[in-house]
């Protein structure tokens, strides 16, 4: 047993925040970079535009885009850790307050019926999973909603299998055209019931830009998504040219024998993802 | 690059072409979800709205709140569709410009055609380099809508793309 006061999870949740907002994932500036190279006309000046952005924001320390996000948490916990202290939803909640105060980040959430603003950016949304051993894996994603709109989630007959599965992520990056900022990052989830198929997109987003699933059926998918995907030519801002998506991230799981669940989770250009474990 | 200082005449409108690449200087005003439906109970109700429409540049942004020492936080463009179904009626009324990001539809290009307007779009994602470029920035209308409120903007070598043109052409 390892006890684990949940103030420490707050400050580590500050920490990630404020870094979340102005850096984006190293493999994300990466790959901008790459495609600013091989681009030319409107989509290469949008390209340098993006990195000159990257450059700007970490120098003055500032958001890099203003959709600072809905604040997603996903939490891996040890089975062997004990928490004391506060709820710790009290305390996620507590310590993205904080950032988006300190990181002079936007507010953006609000009642989805009145549509006022919370004004401090909470309630986070808060994925936790128990899981061996005694310690916990942060993970830190500001998901700007852009992007999150253009999502979506097909229920498709298993015979369709691999191949509709290609072609409901295409579909979707297709759909979406130029509003969600791409270059996009594609998150999917593959399998499991309706509502963890979305949840394994989101952790689909999770993985570094150009990483692979391990598994070689998956991996082949997420390679014939982006093949299909560039050759939509939408481009950097829907300005045209081969980059369209920057990468496809696929996870899975078992699921019915009646279905193929495929949930297609949109990320813009701006990938931003801060993990620690403790 | 060319260079533009607001407002827009109608000679600048008609020079311009999808595809340019513009750097514009002088006074937007930004409007997104919220405050156009305040925009549009306004005149709806035949009141009179809090800022100038005609010649007015329509920025579709959301900013981060500014630190003491600086004029604006980070201010990139938002999605403009979610704005196409307020923009026609706006333009009727004198709006000379649009700056967002992504396509609109039919009815809008048809809106900046009949009024000789044109629709800029603004790099998605660059909201620290769009921050920048704002040398002062006031809220002038629906302050309680926080970062969804009005804001009087001026801008300096804010570099932007000619999306769709007055004359139909279209860059996406």
């Amino acid at each position: 047993m390892r006890k684990i006061n949940t103030a420490i999870i707050e400050e580590k949740i500050y920490n990630l925040a404020m870094r979340s907002g102005v850096n984006l994932t190293p493999s994300c500036k990466a790959a901008l970079k790459e495609a600013c190279e091989n681009e030319s006309g409107a989509a290469k000046f949008a390209l340098s535009t993006l990195l000159e952005n990257s450059r700007i924001a970490v120098e003055e320390n500032m958001p890099v885009c203003q959709d600072t996000g809905l604040a997603v948490v996903m939490l891996e916990i040890g089975q062997q850790v004990f928490l004391e202290g506060k709820p710790i939803g009290q305390a996620v909640n507590e310590g993205v307050r904080r950032a988006y105060r300190d990181g002079y980040f936007r507010k953006s959430v609000c009642d989805p019926i009145t549509r006022e603003n919370t004004s401090d950016n909470t309630p986070a949304v808060l994925h936790t999973e128990i899981v061996e051993g005694d310690k916990i894996a942060i993970t830190f994603l500001p998901k700007g909603f852009g992007s999150e709109n253009m999502s979506k989630m097909y229920m498709l007959k298993p015979s369709q299998g691999v191949d509709g599965i290609v072609e409901a992520i295409i579909e979707t990056v297709r759909c979406a055209g130029s509003r969600p900022c791409p270059p996009v990052y594609v998150g999917v989830g593959i399998g499991g019931s309706f509502d963890y198929c979305a949840y394994l997109a989101k952790r689909a987003l999770t993985r570094e830009v150009g990483a692979h699933n391990p598994r070689k059926e998956i991996a082949d998918i997420e390679k014939r998504a982006l093949d299909g995907i560039n050759k939509l030519e939408i481009g950097c801002q829907g300005f045209g040219g081969n980059t369209t998506a920057l990468g496809v991230s696929c996870e899975y799981a078992p699921t019915h024998i009646a279905g193929l669940p495929v949930a297609v989770n949109i990320q813009c250009h701006c990938v931003r993802c801060e993990k620690e474990i403790i | 690059m060319k260079k533009i200082c607001l407002p827009l005449s109608k000679e600048d409108i008609k020079n311009l072409s999808a595809g340019d690449s513009v750097s514009l200087s002088g006074i937007i005003l930004t409007a997104r979800d919220c405050a156009h439906k305040r925009i549009f109970e306004l005149l709806k109700n035949n009141e009179k709205l809090p800022f100038e429409i005609k010649d007015a540049v329509i920025y579709y942004a959301g900013p981060c709140p500014s630190k003491p020492d600086a004029a604006s936080g980070s201010c990139g463009p938002t999605t403009s569709a979610r704005m196409e179904g307020f923009a026609p009626t706006l333009l009727d009324l004198g709006l000379t410009a649009i700056i967002g990001k992504g396509e609109m539809n039919a009815e809008v290009q048809a809106a900046l055609k009949r009024n000789t307007g044109v629709y800029f779009a603004a790099i998605g994602g660059a909201g620290a380099l769009y921050g920048k470029a704002i040398k002062s920035c006031e809220c002038i209308a629906f302050e309680d809508l926080l970062s969804e409120a009005v804001y009087r903007l001026e801008i300096k070598d804010f570099p932007v793309v000619v999306a769709y043109d007055c004359y139909g052409n279209s860059i996406y």
